[in-house]
């Protein structure tokens, strides 16, 4: 495995080597690797070739910078060349991102786990700074100076105290090639010096957007191109056993095309693709259901006994009779879809024994390897084009459609588009897995956490570290292979959701049960002083002592992801009448080390509340085993205008430390801090998302 | 097949169509307008909304054989001469968006209540956009930025 991903990479940087125009190219290699091992044969550690960053500052001036990411909306693609012109010294504007092209840009796994900001941008800076020594270098030679004596600004290198004494960047590249990778690696700014970074930046791509310009994956129309229509069964998982094609000759030039469990009909009208699809009658064998939404959790109660302890200190039994209130619970979380507007979509062709695709995939380099995999192809002839997603969330991790779309196209010979349905995307979405936590917590008489037992089935461990101080704990993490009825996968902050809501719920309840205030009670037991802090940043900012009219409810929720602690604040109305929640503010405090756009970081943040209170209180799938009958928009509610909350939020202060992640901490916290802001509106205490009106009525008789 | 004319922003169309074609698939692919998006196909996301005869509608719920003679407008007819609309702007400037995928449908469908009130309240912003989905979460931003062209809308541009 590690040879192919190495002969992967080799092939991107030979390629991107290969392809290179006239200008300064910056290579730019963490740790040791030169540049000439670039070329050789045995790379060294993985770890260093995973976060290299090419920049080409072209004869025009204008700056390309190349990332295997890609762009969803948790924008990057303005973060990203913030940090670059930071450094390079030149206009944010003048930065063109190649993002996500596999034949241009370095390799790169994915863009998930927020990671982009956490890695990406310690080496696009690191590559600018060392972009800016190259220019100046070159620049100290045209002058015959020494570098000392020139300085930088907006693009153009001059001549201290002589300012008639200048030269631009374009003017510095204007017909050379240049590569160049420094062994003495130049210091990057200190957060005093940054004019960019830490400025709040609109999003750059906002323009495409609005005007309708920006071309996602089915916006991509080629000549010759038709459109696939895949005949699905009823049931996930299902075999095919025959196909009854014979309606097929009512419709004038369609083509079926079948591979396997693949069947699909093509043509180069989607209306008459869909329509001769219908026609074709497949035979399936299906699974059977062992479970539905109602049942899941017994069952994977009662299926999984295989476990792993995560975190393990003192003694449970010691703690437990320490402690003068013992509360156990268990919490339940339904399957949610990520259901992102754009669905799957992926557009093909073939130009002899090469293709090349536009996918809305989190994973270009994955996809090449999907569709190589599949297509016993060797992955250098599959090309993945940089393109727009219409959200990803996790969901676009994996890249069937991609895979479908370049078999359809190979056995039809032409160009094809494939768009899922929204019932295909809800079909074949890897869900957020349904999951229990069985939590018991216990408290002393001076209100001090005693003891924690806390057991997880299927939602794993990401961010679970327990930063409250408890002598007696023990986290176990139950799951087990084949127990879902359909694809489960990553979803915005991976399980960190369903356990932060059976962690903050827990404690809420300990809290009430010892009769002491949720915040009073988070403060006197928390361990970490930044989560301290960020909390009270939250309470201050939220007014947590304030009055509130009878029916509503405020609700504190803690918890960390992907570096970021996030402390979180709402407050509902709930109608005890019908049960109904009205979300009404939600502050949010994080601790995300250095903001490099707090305007993005605050979009960010945004979304996520705005997506989790769908989680908590809207959100979750239907089924009966492999039949999803949950198919659409109208079965499957989400956060809509009315129930978004005002929201706040607010950053602690830290310019000089490292960036931590930005895109999924802050929905992690939701349903917690909505289910604790329910219960202190109403008195219910659910303990299911989503927290349904019937869930809060049964619980309040 | 039968043949119908209608205009497409502003410019004469005419197309031979069974009659069963959604009007999103005739804008986005046999007229190649792709700024209009599919999220649903069943009328509950919004992101085809376009114009026809001065009303916002889902594309994907109207039939080839019912625009006959109609005026439609698509978020690409929105902006004129390279010059952006109010709409627009106050999108770009409020940072309404994220992904983007929404953007067209909300831009229309917000173009779609302005051509019914010039000044609406919050609420009514509220009330009109409903059922336009953003799974990214932009909503506030998006009545936020509606808002603000009932102040600059008489002023900026003709509707
Ligand atoms: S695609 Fe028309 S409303 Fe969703
Ligand atoms: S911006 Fe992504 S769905 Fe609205």
């Amino acid at each position: 495995m590690r040879t192919a991903i190495n002969k992967e990479e080799l092939y991107s940087r030979r390629r991107f080597l290969k392809n290179l125009g006239g200008g300064v190219v910056v290579v730019f290699c963490l740790g040791e690797m030169s540049f000439s091992s670039l070329f050789a044969q045995n790379h060294p550690s993985l770890k260093d070739l995973d976060f290299n960053a090419y920049l080409r500052v072209k004869e025009d001036g204008r700056v390309d910078c190349f990332t295997g990411k890609i762009e969803m909306g948790q924008g990057i693609v303005t973060s990203l060349p913030q940090v670059v012109a930071e450094e390079l010294e030149v206009s944010i504007y003048d930065i063109d991102m190649i993002m996500g092209d596999t034949e241009l840009c370095p390799y790169d796994r994915g863009t998930w786990g927020s990671l982009t900001t956490r890695f990406i941008d310690p080496v696009l800076r690191a590559a600018a700074a060392e972009a800016r020594e190259v220019l100046l270098d070159l620049a100290a030679e045209h002058f015959r100076l020494n570098k000392t004596d020139l300085q930088v600004k907006q693009g153009v290198i001059s001549v201290k105290n002589d300012s008639f004494k200048k030269i631009s960047y374009a003017e510095l590249t204007k017909g050379k090639k240049v590569v160049r990778s420094l062994a003495n690696k130049p210091e990057i700014k200190k957060a005093k010096d940054f004019k960019l970074i830490g400025k709040p930046i609109r999003s750059l791509d906002a323009e495409a957007k609005v005007t309708g310009r920006a071309k996602y994956s089915g916006d991509i129309l080629l000549p010759g191109m038709v459109h696939a229509t895949v005949v699905r069964p009823k049931v996930f998982g299902s075999k095919k056993i025959k196909v009854d094609a014979s309606k097929l000759s009512d419709f004038d030039g369609v083509q079926l095309v079948e591979k396997g469990n693949l069947v699909a009909v093509v043509h180069s009208d989607p209306e008459v693709s869909k329509q001769a699809a219908k026609s074709v009658q497949v035979t399936w064998d299906a699974p059977v259901a062992k479970t539905n939404q109602e049942s899941i959790f017994q069952y994977l109660e009662s299926t999984i006994n295989k476990n792993k302890i995560f975190e393990t200190e003192g003694d449970l039994e010691l703690g437990k009779q320490d402690s003068t209130i013992y509360k156990e619970a268990t919490y339940h979380d339904g399957y949610k879809a990520h259901a992102s507007i754009e669905t799957h979509v992926a557009t093909c062709y073939f130009e002899g024994d090469k293709v090349t695709i536009w996918a809305s995939t989190q994973s270009p380099f994955g996809t090449r390897s999907s569709v190589a995999r599949a297509l016993q192809m060797p992955a250098e002839k599959v090309h993945v084009k940089q393109i727009f997603l219409g959200g990803g969330f996790g969901g676009k991790s994996n890249s069937q459609q991609s895979v479908e779309a370049a078999t359809i196209s190979k056995l039809c010979g032409k160009p094809v588009q494939l768009v899922w349905s929204r019932k295909e995307e809800f079909m074949y979405d890897n869900f957020r897995t349904a999951a229990v936590v069985k939590v018991a917590g216990g408290v002393d008489s001076k209100g001090e956490l005693k003891v924690w037992d806390f057991d997880i089935y299927c939602a794993g461990t990401r961010g679970t570290e327990l930063f409250y101080t408890i002598p007696n704990k023990r986290i176990r993490f139950f799951n087990q292979g084949g127990v879902h009825s359909f694809g489960t996968g990553a979803w915005r902050a991976p399980g960190n959701n369903t356990t932060t809501f059976a962690r903050e719920s827990h404690i809420d309840v300990v809290a009430h049960a010892a009769g002491i205030n949720p915040l009073t009670f988070r403060l006197n037991n928390l361990k970490s002083k930044e989560m301290i802090e960020t909390l009270k940043l939250a309470a201050k900012t939220f007014g947590f002592n304030k009055e509130k009219t009878s029916g509503y409810g405020y609700g504190i929720a803690l918890g960390q992801d992907a570096g970021t602690l996030v402390a979180m604040i709402a407050e509902v109305f709930v109608d005890k009448e019908t049960g109904e929640v009205q979300p009404i503010r939600v502050v949010c405090a994080q601790d995300m080390g250095q903001v490099v756009n707090p305007h993005g970081a605050t979009l960010q943040t945004e979304g996520g509340i705005t997506m989790g209170i769908g989680y908590a209180l809207y959100e979750e799938i239907e089924f009966d085993g492999g039949k999803i009958n949950t198919t659409n928009f109208n079965r499957y509610e989400i956060t809509r205008f009315s129930k978004t909350p005002k929201i706040e939020c607010v950053f602690i202060d830290k310019m000089d430390a490292k960036p931590q992640g930005g895109g999924e901490p802050a929905i992690i916290c939701v349903g917690a801090s909505i289910a604790n802001a329910v219960y202190d509106a109403c008195g219910a205490r659910v303990n299911r998302m989503p927290i349904t009106p019937e869930r809060i009525l049964a619980a309040i008789s | 097949m039968k043949q119908i004319s209608f205009t497409l922003n502003g410019k004469p169309v005419s197309l031979k169509v069974k009659g069963e074609e959604s009007l999103l698939t005739i804008i986005r692919i046999y007229l190649e307008q792709t700024g209009t998006k599919y999220g649903c196909g069943i009328g509950e996301c919004g992101a085809c909304t376009v114009i026809m005869d001065n009303e916002a509608v889902r594309s994907c719920m109207i039939l080839a054989e019912d625009i006959e003679g109609k005026e439609i407008i698509s978020i690409e007819g929105l902006s004129s001469e390279g010059k952006l609309h109010v709409l627009q702007e106050v999108f770009i400037s409020h940072d309404a968006l994220q992904c983007g995928f929404c953007t067209s449908g909300m831009i229309m469908n917000a173009y779609g209540l302005l051509l019914q009130s010039l000044n609406p309240s919050r609420e009514e912003i509220i009330e009109a956009m409903e059922s336009n989905l953003c799974r990214c979460g932009a909503y506030n931003r998006i009545v936020d930025a509606i808002e603000t062209t009932s102040n600059e809308i008489p002023k900026k541009v003709k509707l």
